[in-house]
């Protein structure tokens, strides 16, 4: 193919694959019956979940007093865990999208999995703002649309609304770009279906026949869809930012919100990327195409984005102080040593300690160190959001209405249901839909495969070269 | 010279193995002026779309109307909505207050942008949800590249030879 490749450099696609053995080994775990493990962690999944939606109807039932919020801790477990999901899913736009642009082909062996669990964790997100309504039957209010009530409209000025339109929107597109991608790929997997089986992946995939036309359309598409999700996917977490930022409580009123907020949702989200990843390779056998190489990639971009957040809460520390402003100063020391020192403590142990272990190369390309890490990294980035959340309310301007707030069993069983509808979701797309995208991995056998490119093809390579130069001599 | 449905057409086609092999195929028809219906692989290959005479596609304009739309949606719906349709002072700020208008304009000129792009991109291919277009063989989703003429427009025993040239693993036909 054109593009030049660096002999040193990895190969992504290993064990010599034929493109028909990447369709085998790609498509075959959607034809299989599932495994034991499969259908153990669907069954576990299906009951966390199920205990989440006991929890969310006794909310809905019994009203948001189920929760153990209060006066001075209006947000909670609830917008926590939003802020949680929202940036999980950050990870599988930014190697859909921003490494697309920047031509980087690792990203086809994650891109597929990565993206799906964006719409996953958005999906999980959406369910808090709306629950936390309290009255979420009136949920369509927030939309603006001609309506009795006057008609009424939204506050656009605000925040909040802002992140509806940004949420919906990052949902809206992702699905979109994810299932552009899903097309070809369902339509390899109906050319090998028969019956039912073959009507079902046709009317999934389009009609699509190949041509080369639609391949242009679909690149082109791909490209502007991305070059689009890009700025998209900044735009939310800086939105979801600021909800805190443009409100006047000290230690969320600051300007470097957006880009710490950015760099930490990054952060957490290869992290879920990784832990998702790490098992699924496992279980699907696709050690070929999510090598070492690309989990050292992945723990590449955790560690500069832990080091941008581990800056960043070191610059809210110094400017707190630098600032003379004392209730500022206060929310800082009240984070550190005050009554949730402990999720501070997590904060910063998770997510400023844990990932500088990835300057070592031998620790980025070990695996289980690499799931290890990417748990602690989860916790850690939850561990952040509650620290800016509820730490901070509950010692507010006034002593007399401190306050303090622990979760009731309704709150944490809907965290917990979020967490099995995930699963679910997730478990289920690993049975429809090929979890590595076949046609990209194709496309790039010729630049990555291990046939090809690598240390020890750089030999063979230099003598390719002779051979063809010594055919254009005659 | 390429629709996405073809009714009773009948082709004659060839399967090659390789992509480079099908990429010298398509330069040797045209050097022998052989009027190639159209060309089908299981992903993209890139450098064949100059040979094959397409042109670039223009989806980027229907991305850059269909954003431009939903900027002016958003903008002038909530410029009208705050200073015709209830005006609402909110913290003391301009009821015309467009900094606090620039989020969800960005938003929507990036929603309508991707829904109108997509759209487009389905119709303009002739695909869809349930819609099945007649397809050539199975093989070509998988790991065959495959270069197709429809019959009426050339010779037959010239292009049967031009496939035995060229390296087709396959020849066959097809009505669709």
């Amino acid at each position: 193919m054109s593009a030049v490749v660096s002999p040193i450099r990895e190969p992504l696609v290993t064990g010599g694959k034929t493109y028909h053995q990447i369709t085998e080994d790609l498509i075959s775990p959607t034809e299989r019956t599932p495994p034991a493990s499969w259908v153990i962690g669907l069954i576990l999944s299906i009951i966390t979940f199920s205990f989440g939606a006991f929890c969310l109807l006794w909310t809905i039932w019994h009203g948001i007093g189920t929760w153990d919020l209060n006066r001075t801790i209006g947000w909670g477990w609830d917008i926590t865990n939003f802020v949680w999901w929202i940036g999980i899913g950050h990870a599988g736009t930014l190697i859909s999208a921003i490494l697309l642009l920047f031509r980087q082909k690792w990203r086809t062996g994650v891109n597929r999995a990565a993206e799906a669990m964006t719409i996953f964790a958005v999906m999980c997100a959406a369910i808090y703002p709306g629950i936390h309504m309290g009255r979420m039957w009136m949920a369509m209010f927030i939309f603006p649309y001609p309506n009795t009530r006057g008609p009424l409209w939204p506050n656009f000025n605000s925040p909040l609304l802002w992140d509806v339109f940004a949420i919906s929107t990052y949902f809206t597109v992702s699905v979109l770009f994810w299932y552009a991608g899903l097309v070809p790929d369902f339509a390899t997997i109906r050319d090998r279906a028969t019956g039912l089986r073959k009507n079902i992946y046709n009317f999934l995939s389009f009609g699509w026949t190949g041509s080369a036309k639609h391949w242009q359309r679909w690149e082109s598409l791909s490209l502007i869809l991305a070059g689009i999700a890009t700025p998209l996917v900044l735009s939310v977490h800086t939105i979801v930012s600021f909800d805190f930022a443009t409100s006047v409580i000290p230690g969320w009123h600051t300007t470097i919100f957006p880009p710490y907020f950015v760099a930490g949702a990054i952060f957490s989200g290869f992290a879920m990327v990784l832990t998702l990843m790490l098992v699924t390779r496992k279980l699907l056998s696709l050690e070929d195409y999510i090598t070492i190489e690309h989990v050292e990639s992945m723990n590449k971009v955790i560690l500069a984005t832990g080091s941008i957040v581990g800056v960043a809460y070191l610059t809210e520390l110094f400017i707190s102080w630098y600032s003379g402003y004392v209730y500022e100063q206060f929310a800082f020391f009240n984070r550190a040593l005050g009554p949730y020192w402990w999720s501070y403590f997590g904060m910063m142990f998770c997510n400023v300690l844990s990932p500088q272990f990835f300057w070592s190369k031998k620790l980025r390309r070990n695996v289980l160190f690499t799931f290890f890490m990417s748990i602690f990294i989860n916790i850690g980035m939850w561990f952040e959001r509650f620290v800016i959340i509820a730490t901070t309310l509950a010692r507010d301007y006034l002593p007399s209405s401190w306050s303090f707030y622990s979760p009731t069993w309704v709150e944490i069983g809907i965290f917990v249901g979020t967490i099995g509808l995930f699963f679910v979701l997730y478990l289920a797309f690993t049975r429809v839909a090929p979890v590595v995208a076949v046609a990209e991995i194709k496309s790039i056998l010729k630049t990555g495969g291990d046939q090809y490119v690598g240390p020890k093809n750089a030999h063979k390579m230099s003598h390719a070269h002779e051979d063809a130069h010594a055919h254009d001599a005659h | 010279m390429r629709k996405a449905v073809h009714r009773n057409m009948d082709v004659v086609y060839g399967l090659y193995d390789d992509e480079e092999i099908m990429m010298d195929a398509v330069k040797q028809a045209n050097k022998d002026h052989l009027d190639i219906m159209d060309v089908y692989s299981p992903f993209p290959v890139h450098g064949l779309d100059p040979l094959l005479g397409l042109e670039e596609s223009r989806l980027h304009v229907a991305g850059f109307v269909f954003g431009s739309m939903g900027t002016l949606t958003a903008f002038l719906g909530m410029t009208w909505i705050f200073t015709k349709d209830w005006p609402i002072i909110f913290g003391g700020k301009p009821y015309w207050s467009v900094p606090a208008f620039i989020p969800i304009t960005f938003e929507l000129t990036v929603l309508f942008a991707a829904i109108g792009m997509v759209v487009t991109f389905y119709t303009i291919c002739g695909l869809g949800p349930g819609v099945t277009n007649p397809y050539l063989d199975d093989r070509i989703t998988d790991d065959k590249f495959c270069i197709a003429f429809d019959k009426s427009n050339v010779d037959l025993s010239a292009v049967e030879s031009f496939f035995a040239a060229t390296g087709a693993s396959e020849v066959n036909q097809k009505t669709i």
